[in-house]
C-alpha cells in the first residue's frame, strides 16, 4: 500500500527514493513519472512566490530567488489551498536564512510585497467622503483606516527600494529608515512614503479619535511635522473610510 | 503656538486636504489598471511545463545559484562620493 | 458603497468599463451546451467588449475567496454577462484525511453569492499533514478509496446543497494495489453518490498514453449520460526512464489534433455538452482562446449541408 504520508514526504524531498507500491505501467523504473509530481509541486509553488514577492525577486535575481523558493517551499508548504495567501512566513524566513542574511533589508522588502498583496485582496470600503462639508466640520469627523490600509515601519529605505525597482528613473535609495503607507484607491493598492508623524496620526485615527484630536496628538509628538501634507496623503491615497 | 493659531493651523491643513481630495477622486474600475501586474499567485489546475527538473533536483548550498546575486536588479546605493554598493547590508549605516 | 460578496447580486452597482451598461437580467443558471473558456483576469475587458464564441466562463474557486478587491468585483461583473462554472482545485476529495471543513465553508459562501451553474472538483488529493501541495495527486482505485471518495462527495453535496461534478485525472504512474479500472471507479462513484462527471478529454488522452490504455475504449465505456461538462486542454510531451512517451497535462498550449478527434468521437456518441478550453500557463491573447472555442463550437454544432 502506498500511503499519502509516504507520497507527500517523497514529493517534498528529492533525496528520498520513489515510494513503494508505485508502478510504471509498462514495467521498469517509475522515477521520472514520480518526478512529474515533484516537479509540479516545486514549479507551481515557486511561481506563486515569484508572483507574490516581485520586488524580492528583482533584487536577488531569478536564479537566487528560485533556489531560495525551493528551500522555503519544502520547509513551509502552504497551510491553506488559497495560493493568494501563500508566503506569510517568507519575510521571517528571509531574516533567518543564511545566504540572504547579508541583505538585511530583504525581509522588510518582502513585507512590503506581502502588504501590497494583502491590500489587493482586502475587503472593499466606501472612500472617506467630505463632499459638501466645510473644513471645520471635517475636523470633527472620525475617519477610520480602510481594511486595505496597511503601514510598514522599517529600519531600511524600503519605499525607496520599491520605487527604484518598479519606476523607471526613480532615484537610488539612500540608507535611511522609512515608514510606508499601503493604501488602495478603488482596486489598486500603492505604497506611499509616510513622513514623520504619519504613524502617530494613523494610530490615533485607528483609536477612534476625531481628525482634530489626531492632528493635535501628531503635532505634540512631532512639532515639525508637515501636518497638511500628512492629512492630504491620507485623504487622497484612499487610506481612509467613513466612520461606521 | 496659542490654541487659536493651532486651530487655525489644523483648519488650514484640512482645507488643503479636502481640496486635494476633491480633485483626485477616482472611479473604481473593475478593469485591471496595468495588464500583466498580478499581485498574487493564482490557483490553477495544471502546474506548468513538466519538462524541467525543479522538483527533482536537490538543493545545493554550494551551488551557483547563490552566486548570481549581482545579476539581479540590485539596490545600488550611492555612498561615499559615488561609490556604488551592490546589495550591501545597510544596517551598519543606520543609527543604532 | 461596500461590495459585500454575500450581498444578493441584483441591485449591486459594480463599476463597469467605460461604455458598458449593466444587464438587468440575471444570467441563466445553467451552462449552455456551447464552448466556454477558463477565465483569466487579463481578458476581462476583451470578454466584456466582444465575447465572440465564448458562451460561458469557468473560474478556479480558490481564486475568489478573498474579502474583496478587484478579482471579486470582476467576477461579479462577469456573472451578469456569462454563465459561470466554478471549478475547485484544492478540496482534496481523494485525501486520506477528512475534508477541510473551513475550505468547504468557503466554497459554500462562494456558491451562495455567485450561484454558479456548476461546481466541479477533481478525483485527486492535494492536502496532507505536510500542508497543501498544490498539485492534483493520484490515488489507487480500491474498494477502500472508493468508499472514502464517495463519503467526501456526499459531504460536499450536502454542504453545498447541490450536485457536483467529479473530473477524471491526468495520471503519470500506476499503483500496485489498484483493483478497479478508472472508468469503473468513476461510474461507481457517480452511481453511489448521484454526482455528475466532468470528462476531461485531454486527460483521457494523456492518461491513456501514460498508462497504455485505449483512449477510445475509455470514452466508449464512460457513463456519458452523467457528463455535465467537458474539458479540453493542451499537454507537454516528455519521456520516461525507458524513453517511452510521457505526456504531461500542462495547460500551456493548444489542444492537439488527436484530442480534437477524441472529442468529436465523444460528442458524436454522447451528444453536445458544455465544453471548456483550459489554458492556465503561458496564457495567449483572448483571440487565440476564442479560436479554440470556435473549433469546439464547430464540433458541437455542425453546419448541416443544405441539399
Amino acid at each position: 500500500m502506498t500511503g499519502q504520508s509516504a507520497f507527500a514526504t517523497a514529493l517534498l524531498d528529492p533525496a528520498r527514493p520513489t515510494p513503494e507500491g508505485l508502478q510504471n505501467p509498462f514495467g521498469g523504473a517509475v522515477g521520472k513519472r514520480f518526478d512529474v509530481y515533484r516537479n509540479n509541486v516545486a514549479v507551481s509553488l515557486t511561481a506563486a512566490l515569484e508572483t507574490g514577492f516581485p520586488t524580492v525577486c528583482k533584487l536577488v535575481g531569478d536564479d537566487f530567488f528560485k533556489a531560495l523558493a525551493g528551500v522555503y517551499l519544502r520547509a513551509n508548504p502552504p497551510s491553506d489551498p488559497r495560493l493568494a495567501l501563500y508566503g506569510t512566513t517568507f519575510p521571517g524566513f528571509l531574516a533567518r536564512f543564511e545566504p540572504a542574511r547579508p541583505y538585511g533589508y530583504l525581509p522588510d522588502v518582502a513585507r512590503l510585497d506581502l502588504g501590497l498583496r494583502q491590500s489587493y485582496h482586502a475587503a472593499d470600503a466606501a472612500p472617506f467622503d467630505t463632499t459638501g462639508l466645510d473644513p471645520a466640520a471635517v475636523l470633527l469627523l472620525k475617519p477610520r483606516l480602510a481594511p486595505a490600509t496597511l503601514i510598514l515601519s522599517s529600519h531600511h529605505p524600503v519605499f525607496a527600494i520599491w520605487r527604484f525597482n518598479h519606476e523607471a528613473g526613480a532615484p537610488k535609495p539612500d540608507p535611511a529608515p522609512q515608514d510606508v503607507l499601503i493604501a488602495r484607491k478603488g482596486y489598486d493598492p500603492a505604497p506611499h512614503l509616510l513622513p514623520p508623524g504619519g504613524l502617530v496620526l494613523a494610530r490615533a485615527l485607528k483609536g477612534r479619535l476625531t481628525l482634530a484630536e489626531a492632528m493635535t496628538r501628531t503635532l505634540a509628538a512631532h512639532p515639525t511635522a508637515d501636518i497638511a501634507a500628512l492629512v492630504t496623503l491620507l485623504f487622497t491615497s484612499g487610506a481612509l473610510t467613513n466612520d461606521a | 503656538m496659542t490654541t487659536a493659531t493651532k486651530s487655525l493651523a489644523l483648519l488650514g491643513a484640512v482645507t488643503a486636504a479636502v481640496t486635494a481630495h476633491g480633485v483626485t477622486e477616482a472611479q473604481a474600475q473593475a478593469q485591471e489598471k496595468c495588464y500583466g501586474i498580478s499581485l498574487a499567485g493564482e490557483n490553477d489546475c495544471a502546474a506548468g511545463p513538466g519538462t524541467t527538473c525543479a522538483g527533482s533536483s536537490t538543493v545545493d548550498y554550494q551551488g551557483n545559484a547563490w552566486k548570481f546575486v549581482a545579476a539581479g536588479t540590485c539596490v545600488t546605493m550611492e555612498k561615499d562620493g559615488g561609490r556604488m554598493g551592490s546589495l550591501e547590508p545597510l544596517d551598519r549605516d543606520l543609527p543604532a | 458603497m461596500p461590495l459585500d460578496p454575500a450581498a444578493p447580486r441584483r441591485g449591486i452597482t459594480t463599476q463597469m468599463p467605460e461604455g458598458q451598461t449593466m444587464l438587468d437580467a440575471t444570467a441563466p443558471r445553467t451552462l449552455p451546451a456551447a464552448a466556454g473558456i477558463g477565465y483569466k483576469s487579463q481578458h476581462f475587458a476583451g470578454l466584456m467588449a466582444a465575447p465572440g464564441p465564448v458562451g460561458w466562463l469557468e473560474i478556479h474557486a480558490e481564486n475568489y475567496m478573498a474579502a474583496g478587491g478587484r478579482s471579486i468585483a470582476q467576477l461579479r461583473a462577469l456573472a451578469d454577462h456569462f454563465p459561470i462554472s466554478a471549478h475547485g482545485v484544492g478540496l482534496s476529495i481523494g485525501g486520506e484525511g477528512p475534508l477541510d471543513t473551513d475550505h468547504l465553508a468557503r466554497l459554500r459562501h462562494l456558491c451562495d453569492w455567485l450561484q454558479p451553474a456548476r461546481f466541479s472538483e477533481h478525483l485527486a488529493w492535494s492536502t496532507h499533514d505536510t500542508g497543501f501541495l498544490n498539485d492534483l495527486l493520484p490515488l489507487p482505485y480500491t474498494a477502500a478509496t472508493l468508499a472514502r471518495v464517495c463519503t467526501h462527495i456526499e459531504q460536499v453535496q450536502e454542504a453545498l446543497g447541490r450536485r457536483m461534478l467529479l473530473e477524471n485525472p491526468a495520471t503519470y504512474l500506476a499503483f500496485a494495489e489498484s483493483q478497479m479500472a478508472e472508468v469503473d471507479f468513476l461510474s461507481e462513484i457517480s452511481r453511489r453518490t448521484g454526482c455528475g462527471l466532468l470528462l476531461d478529454v485531454n486527460n483521457v488522452f494523456v492518461s491513456a498514453t501514460n498508462q497504455g490504455w485505449d483512449a477510445r475504449a475509455y470514452i466508449d465505456a464512460f457513463p456519458l449520460h452523467a457528463v455535465g461538462e467537458i474539458h479540453l486542454g493542451g499537454h507537454d510531451t516528455d519521456a520516461d526512464d525507458q524513453g517511452r512517451p510521457l505526456l504531461i497535462d500542462s495547460h500551456g498550449r493548444a489542444v492537439v489534433d488527436p484530442v480534437w478527434a477524441l472529442y468529436a468521437h465523444t460528442i458524436a456518441r454522447g451528444g453536445p455538452r458544455p465544453t471548456l478550453i483550459e489554458w492556465d500557463n503561458d496564457v495567449p491573447p483572448l483571440t487565440e482562446l476564442q479560436a479554440e472555442a470556435a473549433r469546439a463550437t464547430a464540433i458541437l454544432t455542425p453546419v448541416e449541408d443544405t441539399p
